[in-house]
């Protein structure tokens, strides 16, 4: 084996690779055909190889080859092993290989397919990848085309990317491109370069002299940018650089009217400033140069935020911030204007203008500051915005150890002020503020506990709202300032009053813990105050109070808050006693609580010794040892092994028991009335089982006529149908005008008057007729067969104009045919009536009521197709014996029952007696729905009166569309999307000029005549999807715009689709 | 992990249906989902008037609506967001110019235009042609090669470079 590895791979080193092939080619010119013979045998025997690599070149070969006319499909197996081994390098190798040829050799047929190739391997370069085709992109840099030309600068920083060690060869080439006369290249290279710079800037310094040139000529925006961003990388490095780029930049500055382009400039001139902070220039000039680049990118930030667009107002404030970092001076002056941005619409303005305010306050201004911002605080809406104004001023007040406050007071004033905010969720931070405020400034101590009091005396106010639940957490400081710096209160009493109220039973434990503490606390001092006088009462009434009070803790379901209320109530009870027997113990009561609180500095713990004899480093336990747990290992994967095994079995059962459960559940469900479904969600079906065929398919049962099944946008059949009606009515008023100049001796009168007023309520059906198009079912013959007598006995009397309705849709020629036929018939029968001479009575109206799909049919076979029949006797004599026959077609054939000839005539099941109309259904199969079609046919039936009977004939032409294959189907977008996704369906478009009817109108002719349903509609486009009885997926966009109306087309049977559109096209050519 | 201007490019209807996706950075389709979850969640949650940019994980996010249709572009911190968005208004401006005042329906039914039209722009995560009326150029050069040569494409197809 390893020899044969060996073997294979010595073979390799004399393998002919694609180049080799290519060369040889061109050298045998004369003998092509034998050196190609010879390369395929070696080829063959390099596929029966195992190893993959050379398996692969064989096919690069190969793909050669077929491109010159050769047949390798011997070779399929082979490159499908190939195509399938898991180095997907092989494939793209061969692809690109395959492509790149094509190019160079047969004349570059297509520098866009390059293009297409080049842009696909710009998503998944790899590092092997990189490697293989670096020298093939380096080449197509300096192709002739400057599309291909581009696109090879662009992937070869991918590659770069991938493949560093190409960087070194491939550079002088790029260089060239900055220098491409397209200035596209040019532009691509400038990119490139620019992103590698950032990445690695010292490298091309040596550049910058190109650049400098390149900044100074070009006017295209995009590039300068580019440019900009990459002297920005450049200047930390070599510091004179900057000096020389302060002058054209400085231009730029000034000229450029794009915003882009500026707020790039500006934010180079800022960050290269960061960088380089060490002084380059001779200090006077540095002053000088320091101060002109801030004023001027400060006022042209300051034009930025004064801009009325959002967009140019943030950034203004972003690159505020970057300057405020080293020149807070600069920034400072303009504090104006970042305070009105705090009143920006825009929340995302307002919190970066407040990330500068902080940076911006001094000790002199921040009163100001906070002052404006408490103003905000007040007037902002949304509890998020008003939580973020909280924290800041927080922040801004307490940053660096209360650096800017100089009067404590005010601070406190403006936490108490806080406090009366509504709902927010801070409560703890202000109660921290409160806290350390009061614990580390002693001097405000006084000022503070008054505060604290009238808090705690007002708790009612915090606690009555659930909104302020976020706030109580003020009173845990409140109670605990008061009582440990009870010594300052004014009037303790009252304090004490306040906290002992039942109404602190409603706040959270953990601050009636405090408040229960701090009692304890404050009734220490009131004991020591009140037994200084002489009155003892005074003292014994605190005591009493504090315990009627303090039961009511002990009861609290809270641990901590009990157990203090107890141990302090039973401390109370004792104290009365001692009391009573005038024991002054107010001394040892505040023993209790003796000793000050002082703040410890954050690093004092460094500064207590370590005690002798204690090592930090020692271990107390012995660790556990290292060689134990190696030991375990082994053992540990063992077991771990073994119950995976049985836990997979398991986790099985539980999946089979799962799904029974569900099972069960759903069932339940099912059962129970209360229990509201899920509706069948068509997404998660779609999801579920991929493929297009779950485009859920709705179950057309249609018990109306006029009801289009499935069709999520009916108002507009309704308005389609009023407008229609609109039109129809002006005829008929047209025309009964007419009628009463012509026929005024009243004849036709009987016609009129009843079917007449029919008309007015059903006016649809003549729709039905003439479209032949309407999906019927077996359960709805009746009504229809109602009007439609109605509607013929009328047309006589309408005569020829019956028709006009019929004009909107022309696209029948059949049905003109037949009805001219029935015109005919109409004629006769008229003159039958006046003459009064049954003989030359034929008078058999024939409908082709559609070519309706048979729904049960079309699941199990989507080759049939249903055709309705109306039959009425329009003469007063029996018609019997009735056969209907087609000529069939080879692509259509009419079903006929078993045993009958291909030529035999199908017997209508029933016989009409005069003007009696019954409805009879044909079935056809159909092999392709793809063309429309037309069968000739005839009728022949028996005219039977009294004495004799007559054979008569009625030929006629029944014609498919293919929209009547099509059935109308619901589709969701996500599924619709997904359908489209699926990329296996052909395109195809259709341009309408001059519709003029609103589009909603034009959707529902769309949705009527050619059974589609509207997927999605925005605006004046809208998609749209059928499918036909033999799944085929129809989708449509339709736009408007004007009279032109736009329609592209997309499904997966061409020739289909192409019928579909004409037949979309003829129905708006009428119009 | 490498530095591109453009990590990835998202478009979204404002139902937050997401109807056209392009990353430029190697990422799991699993992390696809969730950031483009997130972003969506977080653009729609903004109001009309706000900027369009926002800071977002360490990236900066640029966004714009078109009627229907949010463009987003996630950018790195160093780059430029007024050029970014200079791109997402070159792209849309393509996309009228090519399927005639565009709207979200024809990016569902033409998708594939939509990415092409994308691919010719954009490169790998950086802009490669300024100019709209050489990109249309190549567009339609390209729509023509597909009708002229359907035989090579599906070659290409097949390998999996398209």
């Amino acid at each position: 084996m390893a020899l044969k590895i060996v073997k294979g791979s010595i073979d390799r080193m004399f393998d002919k690779n694609l180049q080799d092939l290519v060369r040889g080619i061109r050298n045998h010119k004369e003998d092509e055909a034998k050196y190609i013979s010879t390369c395929i045998d070696e080829i063959k025997q390099e596929l029966k190889q195992d190893n993959i690599a050379v398996k692969a070149n064989a096919v690069c070969k190969l793909t050669y080859l077929q491109m010159l006319g050769y047949d390798v499909s011997w070779a399929a197996f082979n490159i499908v092993e190939v195509m399938s081994s898991s180095k997907f390098t092989y494939k793209v190798k061969i692809g690109l290989y395959a492509h790149v040829w094509i190019c160079q050799e047969i004349g570059y047929i297509s520098q866009y397919d390059t293009g297409v190739a080049l842009t696909g391997l710009s998503c998944f370069v790899t590092p092997d990848l990189a490697r293989d085709l670096a020298n093939d992109i380096m080449t197509l840099m300096s192709h002739t085309k400057p599309y291909i030309r581009k696109k090879a600068v662009l992937i070869m920083y991918k590659v770069f990317l991938k493949y560093p060690e190409s960087l070194r060869p491939a550079f002088p080439r790029l260089k060239e491109k900055l220098e491409d006369p397209d200035p596209g290249v040019q532009s691509a290279a400038v990119n490139v370069i620019c992103e590698l710079a950032r990445r690695n800037p010292k490298n091309y310094l040596s550049l910058a002299p190109l650049f400098f040139k390149l900044m100074t000529s070009s006017t295209n925006n995009w590039v300068l940018i580019k440019i900009i961003k990459l002297f920005g990388a450049l200047t930390p490095l070599e510091p004179r650089l900057g000096k020389k780029l302060i002058e054209p930049l400085t231009n730029l500055i000034h000229s450029t009217s794009a915003m882009s382009l500026l707020y790039e400039c500006v934010n180079t001139v800022i960050a290269g400033h960061d960088v380089n902070g060490s002084p380059f220039l001779p200090p006077f000039s540095l002053a000088l140069f320091l101060f002109l680049r801030f004023q001027l990118c400060v006022q042209k930030l300051r034009i930025l935020i004064e801009d009325s667009d959002q967009n140019l107002k943030y950034l203004g404030l972003l690159a505020m911030s970057k300057i405020l970092k080293t020149h807070p001076k600069s920034v400072q002056s303009h504090k104006d204007l970042i305070l009105q941005c705090l009143d920006d619409k825009d929340e995302s303005i307002r919190l970066r203008a407040l990330d500068l305010l902080y940076g911006m306050v001094s000790k002199k201004n921040l009163m100001e500051i906070v002052k404006k911002l408490m103003l905000h605080v007040d007037k902002a809406e949304g509890t998020t915005y008003r939580d973020e104004l909280l924290t800041k001023i927080i922040d801004i007040c307490s940053q660096s150890n209360y650096q800017y406050i100089t009067n404590f007071e005010w601070y406190i004033s403006i936490l108490v002020e806080l406090t009366r905010l509504e709902g927010t969720r801070h409560g703890h931070l202000i109660a921290s503020q409160m806290l350390d405020v009061a614990i580390r400034v002693k001097a405000i101590r006084v000022f503070a506990v008054a505060q604290m009091a009238t808090l705690l005396d007002n708790a009612h106010l915090m606690t009555g709202n659930v909104q302020r639940k976020g706030i109580c957490e003020v009173l845990y400081a409140a109670a605990w300032i008061c009582g440990e710096f009870s010594e300052h209160l004014e009037n303790p009493m009252q304090t004490l009053e306040a906290m002992l109220r039942p109404k602190v039973a409603t706040l959270p434990g953990h601050i009636q813990a405090v408040y229960v503490q701090n009692a304890a606390k404050l009734f220490a001092t009131l004991l020591k105050n009140q037994e200084g006088n002489t009155d003892r009462t005074a003292a014994q009434e605190t005591s009493q109070l504090m315990i009627d009070r303090l039961p009511l803790f002990v009861q609290s379901a809270n641990l901590e808050v009990q157990e203090r209320a107890s141990c302090i109530l039973q401390l109370v009870k004792y104290i009365q006693k001692l009391q009573q027997k005038d024991v002054e113990v107010a001394e040892e009561v505040i023993a209790l609580f003796a000793g000050e609180l002082n703040p410890v500095a954050p690093k004092a713990q460094k500064k207590v010794p370590v005690p002798e004899g204690l090592d930090l480093d020692a271990w107390i336990n012995e660790p556990p040892s290292e060689s134990e747990s190696e030991d375990e290992q082994p053992k540990a994967i063992f077991a771990k092994e073994e119950p995976k095994h049985s836990r997979a079995r398991h986790t099985e059962v539980d999946e089979k028991e799962l799904a029974k459960r569900r099972e069960a559940r759903k069932q339940e469900q099912a059962n129970n009335p209360f229990y509201i479904k899920a509706s069948p969600s068509s997404q998660k079906v779609y999801q579920e089982a991929p493929g297009v065929e779950h485009i859920p398919v709705v179950q057309i049962d249609l018990s109306v006529p006029l009801k289009v099944p499935g069709l999520p946008m009916s108002d507009q059949y309704v308005k389609l149908e009023e407008e229609r009606r609109q039109k129809e009515r002006v005829e008929k008023k047209k025309k009964e005008k007419k009628k009463r100049k012509e026929k005024r001796g009243g004849r036709g009168k009987k016609h009129d008057s009843g079917p007449e007023s029919e008309e007015d309520i059903t006016p649809a059906h003549m729709v039905d007729i003439v479209t032949e198009e309407m999906p019927l079912a077996d359960s709805e013959k009746l009504p229809v067969r109602s009007h439609r007598a109605a509607e013929a006995l009328k047309s006589p009397a309408e005569d020829g104009d019956a028709e006009s309705p019929a004009s909107q849709e022309p696209k029948k020629k059949s049905s003109k045919e037949k009805r001219e036929k029935k015109k005919d018939k109409d004629g006769d029968r008229k003159v039958s009536v006046k003459n009064g001479n049954p003989t030359r009575e034929t008078a058999l109206w024939m409908y082709i009521y559609g070519a309706e799909i048979d729904i049960q049919g079309n699941l199990q076979d989507g080759s049939q197709v249903v055709v309705s029949v109306i039959f009425e006797n329009k003469c007063d004599n029996f018609l019997k014996t009735m056969e209907f026959n087609v000529l069939d077609s080879l692509n259509s054939k009419l079903q006929r029952p078993e045993g009958s000839g291909p030529h035999d005539g199908l017997s209508v099941p029933f016989q009409l007696p005069p003007g009696v109309s019954n409805e009879a259904r044909f079935v056809f199969t159909m092999q392709s729905i793809v063309m429309p079609q037309k069968l000739k046919g005839t009728l022949t039936f028996i005219i039977k009166n009294e004495d004799s009977s007559t054979h008569e004939k009625l030929d006629f032409k029944l014609h498919f569309t293919c929209s009547s294959y099509l059935i109308t189907t619901p589709c969701y977008s996500d599924a619709f999307a997904k359908l489209l996704e699926s990329g296996d369906l052909k395109c195809s478009s259709v341009r309408l000029e001059g519709v003029n009817m609103p589009f909603h109108h034009l959707l529902a002719r769309i949705c009527f005549h050619h059974h589609f349903s509207v997927v999605e509609r925005i605006d004046s486009c809208a998609s749209m999807y059928s499918r036909s009885i033999q799944g085929h997926h129809v989708c449509l966009l339709v736009k408007t715009s004007g009279q032109t109306v736009s329609i592209d087309a997309k499904c997966d049977e061409p020739t289909l689709l192409g019928n579909v559109l004409d037949e979309i096209k003829q129905t708006f050519s009428q119009c | 992990m490498y530095k591109n201007s453009i990590n990835f490019m998202l478009l979204f209807s404002r139902q937050g249906k997401l109807r056209l996706q392009k990353w430029y950075v190697p990422l799991s389709d699993k992390e696809r989902k969730k950031i483009s979850r997130d972003l969506v969640q977080t653009i729609l949650a903004r109001k009309p008037k706000m900027c369009s940019f926002l800071e977002w994980r360490d990236l900066k996010i640029v966004y714009k609506r078109y009627a229907s249709l949010y463009f987003c572009c996630a950018v790195e911190d160093q780059d430029n967001e007024l050029i970014t968005l200079e791109i997402i208004h070159r792209y849309v401006e393509l996309l009228d110019k090519y399927f005639g005042s565009v709207c979200e329906l024809d990016i569902i039914f033409n998708f594939e235009k939509a990415y092409f039209i994308l691919d010719e722009f954009l490169l790998g995560g950086e802009a490669q042609e300024t100019s709209k009326k050489n990109v249309l150029k190549a567009i339609e050069q390209a729509d023509l090669l597909q009708e002229e040569a359907e035989a090579p494409r599906s070659v290409l197809e097949e390998i999996g470079l398209t």
